[in-house]
């Protein structure tokens, strides 16, 4: 049975539809109105276009093949720690780009860890600039993604067909081919898509570790035309192509079912897990991925925490600056999420258009943005709050995949109930609704606070000398050759990040299950 | 005196018509074959599902344009009937006050509702740490609280042991005599019909036949509920 939405919702989803069209549409619009026509597409806009598809296709390939070991491996294996690595895998969600890329040049520089041995064994260093190093960092943050998804796959196994396999002597051909193979038929298309979207948007990772004609994304190249060349015709250009893709992309995940948030079934008993080789195997996929997730975030803090106590005023500031970003974007993302979660409860266009936000790319909106607010306003004074609104919107998707499902199984289970005692939709909201959502509601603000506070984004385009984000700040730092103060402000990032998300999670979520 | 003039519920390729009443204070056993709209019959009584054709009337006023809660009625469901974060004190206390803020008197009537039904000292805990006949029990304190004179139940308690089933039936029907109420209960067992209904209501082959004298009808089923009873 479906209630009527109050007036008062109707208006508030209105807006906030309004302002998401317009934040997506307007901004290409403004892109395109100021192009004045003229620039040809170039041998070098080929090439990003050619580099941004063949580089999220490989991150995609990588970061999902070598997932389904170390899925298989944590799916079947009990062992200390296990329940501690799966949250590892999901933490890199929350990571900011930046740290990340610090930790990897600290292991895989040019003065990393693996080259320094490299050098002591004789043999030449490797460099991680270019494509090698972009595809590095996406598999460093999708693999993980990509195991959690791949979890989600072995835990659907019934548990019947895994005793079913045990009773009847599978080997681990057998067991491929009747069990694990159609499962991962399912599942494999979908982490395919996720991995390859999320690359697809690709800039902090390009800014940082590619660059040059052979390694630059249309990310990368709509900011060079505009802030190098201001070359509004060629910058309108890239951001319909880019738009393009990802619209293309977006339909084509579309009819791929995508997995779930949640990872249900994780720990009920499996049968003996197979012995032998596959020990051995299994042992070294589990290892290798906690090694490669771990060591760069250690080796950010081994190098980064000296250096707090040292760290400049700019640095400073410039935290003081994330941070009301992140708590202006969460704010935002709390309206945003909320009315259309409420909305999305007898409609069903908000969830496709808080999806569509999934393929908007943060360089084009923010293109836009400046274009329109420039005749207006010193677009330096809108740094942080454009900053905020994007982040929000780019955190949308995210927010409405945790609240949507919970939200209708509520509805689902208890509208009949409500509506026989007579629940106003506010005593609904406060009774019914709230106590069911606030743990998912705490995950979603938590994410879009973390996702904020680490954005290296928008805010290029906008501020200036003065006005950094904490992650631009240290963009600065690094390409300045501070690595020193660079990893000191990552790790202050890191625990601003880390520390927005845990108390979000924790204080909206509530501390004690609500069932 | 509940009545159903010439109403009709349809869904999909699925069709149900009913024309009958039901006297006040009537226990009504509702039957039939799975699928053949026992529920939906209730469902729209409840006003869950819209009627296509005709009227619902309760003591000759026109009920089936109200919202469900405005109807002079409680339900039970097969499940969820509780919310599992609210405590059971509040559970029942939504059939006072649906935004729980409650005076003491009202307070007072929860606790007396609660003691009716066997569930003292037990306010506190949620749903999921009581047993299923306690579910079952709190669900009745509730209909018991809001002292509406049509009860329907749509086997709320199918996953009940029989020696437990017979307790809720026999705590409906202490209810029921207390308020007077007319009841219409979904169920599949003549047992439960000759233990607490004097009406059996028909539903199948797409029609609800007006209620019949228990006794009579189970001595002597037309064929559909002779097919569906296997006697």
């Amino acid at each position: 049975m479906t209630r009527p939405a109050p007036a008062l919702l109707k208006g508030a989803a209105a807006l906030v539809a309004a302002a998401l069209v317009l934040l997506n549409l307007g901004a290409l619009g403004a892109v395109a109105w100021r192009a004045e026509g003229g620039a040809g597409w170039g041998a070098a806009d080929w090439a990003a276009l050619r580099f941004t598809l063949w580089q999220a296709f490989l991150s995609a390939v990588f970061s999902v093949a070598l997932a389904i070991p170390v899925a298989r491996a944590l799916a079947r294996r009990r062992f200390p720690g296990r329940g501690a690595l799966i949250v590892l895998m999901g933490a890199p969600f929350i990571l900011p780009v930046l740290v990340a890329v610090i930790g990897l040049l600290a292991v895989m520089g040019r003065n990393g860890l693996l080259n320094d041995l490299l050098a002591l064994a004789g043999l030449p260093r490797l460099s991680i600039y270019g494509l090698q190093g972009v595809v590095l960092a996406h598999v460093f943050f999708n693999l993980p993604l990509a195991v959690r998804l791949l979890l989600q796959g072995w835990a659907r196994v019934p548990g019947e067909h895994l005793r079913l396999s045990a009773a009847l002597g599978f080997g681990a051909r057998a067991r491929f081919r009747h069990v694990e193979g159609p499962m991962l038929a399912r599942v494999v298309p979908g982490a395919l898509a996720v991995v390859f979207l999320i690359c697809l948007t690709s800039f902090a990772v390009a800014l940082t570790l590619g660059g040059g004609p052979r390694a630059t994304t249309l990310e990368l190249a709509i900011y060079q035309a505009f802030r190098f060349d201001f070359d509004l015709g060629r910058a309108a250009m890239l951001a319909a192509v880019q738009a393009g893709i990802g619209l293309a992309a977006l339909l084509l995940l579309a009819r791929l079912t995508l997995p779930e948030g949640r990872i249900a079934g994780l720990d009920r008993d499996a049968p003996p897990p197979p012995g032998g080789l596959s020990k051995v195997t299994d042992a070294l996929a589990i290892g290798a991925s906690a090694l490669f997730l771990l060591v760069p975030l250690a080796m950010v803090l081994i190098r980064g925490l000296p250096w707090l106590s040292d760290l400049s005023a700019g640095v400073w500031w410039a935290a003081l600056r994330s941070v009301a970003t992140a708590a202006l974007s969460t704010a935002l993302l709390g309206v945003f999420a909320g009315v259309l979660t409420l909305m999305a409860l007898t409609r069903r266009w908000p969830e496709a258009l808080g999806m569509a936000a999934l393929t908007a790319s943060p360089l084009v909106i923010g293109t836009g943005l400046f274009l329109i607010v420039n005749p207006w306003v010193d677009p330096a004074h809108l740094a942080l709050p454009v900053t905020a609104l994007v982040n929000a919107a780019m955190a949308l998707p995210f927010a409405l995949r945790a609240l949507l499902p919970a939200a209708r199984r509520a509805e689902a289970d208890f509208a009949r109930l409500s509506a026989s005692l007579g629940l106003s939709m506010a005593a609904h909201a406060r009774l019914v609704l709230w106590p069911r959502l606030r743990r998912p509601a705490g995950f979603a603000l938590g994410l879009g606070a973390a996702l904020s506070m680490g954005d290296l984004g928008v805010i290029v385009l906008f501020a200036q000398t003065g006005g950094e984000t904490l992650p631009m700040q240290m963009h600065r730092l690094m390409g300045a050759y501070r690595s020193g103060e660079s990893a000191g402000a990552a790790v202050l990032l890191l625990a601003l990040s880390l520390g927005a998300f845990v108390a979000l999670e924790r204080i909206v979520g509530g501390r004690h299950a609500d069932t | 005196m509940l009545t159903l003039e010439g109403a009709e519920i349809a869904q999909g390729g699925f069709r149900l018509t009913a024309e009958l009443s039901v006297p006040e204070g009537a226990r009504v056993a509702v039957m039939g074959p799975s699928g053949a709209g026992k529920s939906t019959l209730l469902g729209a009584i409840a006003g869950f599902l819209p009627l296509t054709r005709g009227r619902i009337l309760w003591q000759g006023q026109r009920i089936d344009t109200l919202a469900p809660a405005a109807r002079p009625l409680s339900i039970l469901f097969q499940d969820h009937n509780l919310f599992p974060h609210l405590s059971l004190f509040d559970n029942v206390a939504l059939g006072l006050d649906p935004s729980l803020r409650l005076d003491p008197a009202q307070r007072q009537a929860v606790l007396t509702a609660l003691d009716e039904t066997g569930l003292s000292g037990l306010e506190d805990r949620k749903p999921a740490q009581l047993s299923g006949g306690q579910i079952g029990r709190a669900g009745l304190a509730r209909v018991l609280l809001r002292a509406r004179p049509l009860i329907l139940l749509d086997e709320p308690f199918a996953a009940l042991g029989p020696a437990l089933k017979r307790q809720m039936l026999a705590l409906v029907g202490r209810i029921a005599g207390e308020t007077g109420a007319t009841l219409l209960m979904i169920t599949h067992d003549p047992e439960d019909a000759r233990l607490l209904s004097d009406q059996i209501l028909v539903v199948a082959e797409g029609q609800a036949s007006p209620p019949a004298p228990t006794g009579a009808l189970l001595e002597d089923p037309p064929p559909a509920l002779a097919a569906y009873l296997g006697t």
